[in-house]
């Protein structure tokens, strides 16, 4: 039995669509450093989806081999991500970016 | 090929002490210059003798300088008989006159630069006059106005000494620009440079033509600026800003006479053109006289001696004009001769006064400087056309010339020389006798020169002496050594007088001359008249001694309206459009960075913000298109 | 039966996503994280991708969100109330977001449907996607080894406490 046929690609897309943008609000609203790398997470995690979908849509694991790729950039992501926060703590208190603002003119 | 040496000896003289300066041994430098330009002498003279001995003329061409199409010119050089003159008197007084300078210039810090400079200045004369076409006579004639400029403005920490250099260069800016169109004229008429080319084609032109007629004013306008002639003469006293041995050097024996050899050189072209030749005698004969009446009333001893220069300069074209061509060279080398001894004399009085230079602040030098004083009489008596002298011989030449040409010219000229004998002999009464007039400091230290520069004196003043025996006049049944010598390139000089007339014009100059000494002596030396100052001068005296107001109405006419010009050009053009286009420019970025600087915050939730429209605006503009 | 489940997954997704962007507490918005990748691990089961699933929940949910909320703890950010953008940037902030769903949706809409292949249940499993991991990708495979070693190495590098100065 294949999921694809009772279930229409485009449903997958407007889900991750839909993810996608929820991740890129919250990009967009929290001023919280921590916040912000979830949201990213998140937005990763929209697009991994319809990889998936679209491994299974074309029977191609490639689709599915490049999840495993993306989950490997966000371990690493998150990890150096985390470390700067965690300095940047250290050395202001805050993890708010908007007090970050020293880098311009 | 050995004419190649000639030149070459004097660049290697300017390359070693240029280049070595103040590290060269103080001796060495002045012999250094000196031997070589007496090596170039010496080849002169060898070259000298095989014309004498028969040869024509010697050709070499050392490469191609400029080929462009049909265009070709080369570095080439030739020696006539004209050149053969030229380079003796450049070479042989040049070597004198670096001898000298070995004396007078010794003491100065800039020695050896000032040696370099000479040298480079004969390099340059030596190109001039070997050159076998208009563009090496040209790189020459522009070689000798750099060097004339760096000579004059050799004191360079002399703001005027500098402005004096400046006029010099600007003013022969004027005279070079005509020679300029007028060698693209001759390129344009003949289609080439070459002297002998062109004077061959030339000669196939009727006379009158106009085209010659252009090219040969276009020409002497050049002569005009570089031979100091009304109206671009007024550099040429300023010019005694520079040391003396450059006065004599430059500014009356070689240099300022390029303009009559290069009239002489292209004298075919002249006598296909009597308007110009007119012309020529006439700005010579308004300059002779000019400057002669100037010259009565300066006190300033290089002063007089300038315009004396001008004023014989202006000899030399009245005879060129009147298409006596030998007859102008006769008196160009008897007057590098003299007015090159006076030129070293004068500096010989100033290196004993301490740099005065004014004539009201000295007198009664001849027992001082005994050696000095003989031998500026020499001059004196050679430039005034005492017979016997150098400068009788050329003078009454020019005047017997003039006389066949016109009775007005000779009328004018013979005034002229009346004039010149007055204002020697005033300066030679005045400097050399009555009382002493200067500091007591002065006094105590006057001393004759050192041997060094006394010997180029001596000498100078022999052939100032003898130098007139080269063109003896037919009533002395003698053969006119120069006239003959210099037929083959400067044909048509052969005007004949009567010998009455010779008689005549003799026994009235010496007539003339011995009234002009005597009341000169009796007025200045018996009498003890001395020049009133310069504020006590009113009438003809004071606009004699102010030079005709000539640079006041220079600046009038010129300077006024060009400052006016520039200055409306500054206000309105510079100010008022330029700076406004410009500063408006770096207004305006200023005005846009400054609000454009609030884009940047710094903060990285505005960054994404705009990252985020970035993108979607792509997206947006992927879909719709 | 199938899409009734799809569509109470994709409720569940949608619904944590947003709460993970409003939540107030840094580790609350942890938390429904982990459950909106739980619901994720679910889609990816019922696309029979039963290896990703896996993966997923043990990366993910195990490895990257514990993370997170250690370093909440360990910072102690649920004390401070976080300071909150100006409710001009907030509005603009959604207008923003929704107009990027828009637009994907847009993009979407207008492209041509592509015929779905012959249906293979098994391409999900372990031994198939190991057989192209280490075939066809093999090279990214080692290079992104790399890069996680050297993300490593950053992280601790970065992460240690710089040294004082000795004389001061």
């Amino acid at each position: 039995m294949n999921i694809l046929q009772t279930i229409p690609l485009n449903h997958y897309i407007m889900l991750s669509a839909l993810l996608f943008s929820i991740g890129a609000m919250g990009v967009l609203l929290r001023r919280n450093a921590i916040i912000l790398l979830m949201c990213v997470e998140l937005m990763l995690n929209a697009v991994n989806l319809l990889f998936a979908a679209f491994s299974v849509h074309h029977a191609d694991g490639g689709g599915q081999v490049m999840v495993i790729f993306i989950m490997t950039v966000a371990a690493a992501e998150v990890a150096v991500g985390l470390a700067i926060i965690v300095m940047m703590f250290r050395k202001a208190g805050t993890t708010d970016i908007n007090l970050f603002d020293t880098l311009k003119w | 090929m050995i004419l190649l040496l000639i030149p070459l000896f004097p660049l290697f003289g300017f390359l070693i002490n240029g280049w070595l300066n103040k590290s060269m041994p103080k001796g060495l430098v002045g012999w250094v210059a000196s031997l070589s330009v007496l090596a170039s002498f010496g080849i002169s003279v060898y070259l000298f003798i095989q014309l004498l001995s028969g040869a024509n003329e010697f050709q070499f061409t050392v490469f191609d300088w400029m080929a462009a199409g049909s265009f070709q010119v080369d570095f080439g050089f030739m020696v006539d008989r004209l050149t053969a003159i030229m380079l003796l008197v450049v070479t042989g007084v040049g070597f004198l006159i670096h001898v000298y300078s070995i004396g007078y210039m010794n003491d100065d810090e800039d020695y050896p630069r000032f040696m370099a400079y000479m040298n480079l200045f004969v390099f340059f004369m030596l190109l001039l006059v070997l050159g076998d076409n208009f563009i090496m006579m040209f790189a020459g004639w522009e070689g000798v106005g750099l060097c004339s400029y760096l000579l004059i403005g050799f004191w360079f920490k002399n703001d005027n000494y500098n402005e004096a250099a400046n006029k010099a260069f600007i003013m022969n800016r004027i005279g070079d620009l005509g020679f300029l169109l007028g060698l693209f004229l001759i390129y344009q008429t003949f289609g080439s440079f070459n002297f002998k080319e062109v004077m061959g084609m030339a000669s196939t032109y009727p006379r009158y033509d106009s085209t010659i007629t252009a090219i040969t004013l276009l020409l002497f306008v050049g002569a005009m600026g570089k031979s100091a002639q009304i109206p671009l003469y007024t550099w040429l006293p300023d010019a005694m800003a520079g040391p003396t041995p450059v006065s004599a050097l430059i500014h009356a024996a070689t240099m300022v006479t390029a303009g009559v050899y290069m009239v002489v050189r292209s004298n075919v072209l002249y006598a296909l053109a009597p308007f110009s030749s007119e012309f020529v005698a006439v700005i010579g004969l308004a300059t002779a006289l000019f400057a002669a009446t100037i010259g009565l009333k300066q006190n300033d001893i290089k002063k007089v001696l300038a315009y004396s220069t001008v004023s014989q300069l202006g000899y030399m074209f009245v005879a060129a004009g009147v298409g006596a061509y030998s007859t102008a060279i006769f008196h160009l080398v008897t007057h590098a001769f003299f007015k090159a001894l006076l030129f070293l004399c004068s500096g010989s009085v100033i290196h004993a006064m301490y740099g005065e230079q004014d004539i009201r602040n000295m007198g009664g030098l001849k027992k001082y400087l005994p050696i000095t004083h003989l031998t500026f009489l020499i001059g004196t008596l050679a430039i005034s056309g005492v017979p016997v002298f150098a400068g009788f011989f050329s003078k009454d030449e020019i005047l017997a010339m003039t006389y066949s040409h016109s009775f007005l010219m000779f009328t004018l000229l013979a005034f002229g020389s009346v004039i010149t004998a007055v204002y020697m002999f005033r300066l030679y009464w005045l400097t050399f006798y009555g009382e002493f007039r200067g500091t007591k400091h002065q006094l105590e230290h006057l001393h004759e020169s050192p041997k060094v520069m006394t010997v180029p004196l001596m000498v100078l003043a022999v052939l100032s002496a003898v130098g007139g025996f080269i063109g003896l006049p037919e009533i002395f049944h003698a053969p006119h050594f120069l006239y003959n010598f210099l037929e083959p390139v400067a044909a048509g000089a052969g005007h004949h007088v009567s010998h009455t007339f010779e008689y005549v014009l003799i026994f009235t100059s010496i007539v003339v001359l011995a009234i002009i000494i005597y009341s000169t002596r009796n007025y200045y030396v018996v009498k003890g008249t001395l020049p009133e100052s310069d504020a006590e001068e009113k009438g003809i005296a004071r606009i004699l001694s102010r030079k005709y107001f000539v640079d006041e109405l220079y600046a009038m006419l010129f300077r006024k309206p060009l400052d006016v010009i520039s200055g409306l050009g500054y206000r309105f053009v510079e100010l008022g459009i330029i700076t406004k286009t410009v500063d408006g420019i770096q207004e305006g970025i200023n005005t846009a960075a400054n609000g454009l600087r609030y884009l940047q915050t710094g903060r990285a939730g505005s960054y994404l913000f705009i990252m985020v429209i970035g993108f979607l605006a792509l997206m947006i503009y992927a879909i719709i298109l | 039966m199938t899409l009734t489940v799809f569509y109470l997954l994709s409720a569940l997704s949608v619904f944590s996503g947003l709460m993970v962007v409003l939540s107030r507490k840094a580790v609350h918005s942890v938390l429904y994280l982990v459950f909106c990748f739980f619901t994720i691990a679910g889609h990816y089961l019922m696309l029979n991708a039963q290896f990703l699933a896996a993966v997923h929940v043990i990366v993910y949910a195990g490895a990257i969100m514990v993370l997170f909320l250690f370093v909440i703890m360990m910072l102690n950010l649920n004390l401070a109330a976080e300071a909150q953008k100006t409710p001009w940037i907030k509005i603009s902030a959604v207008i923003l977001s929704g107009l990027m769903l828009l637009v994907l949706v847009a993009s979407v809409k207008g492209a041509e449907e592509l015929s779905a292949a012959q249906p293979q249940n098994d391409i999900g499993l372990v031994k198939n996607i190991g057989n192209i991991l280490f075939d066809k990708y093999l090279l990214p495979f080692e290079l992104i080894s790399l890069l996680l070693l050297s993300a490593m190495v950053g992280a601790v590098l970065m992460g240690r406490k710089e040294p004082q100065p000795q004389n001061e």
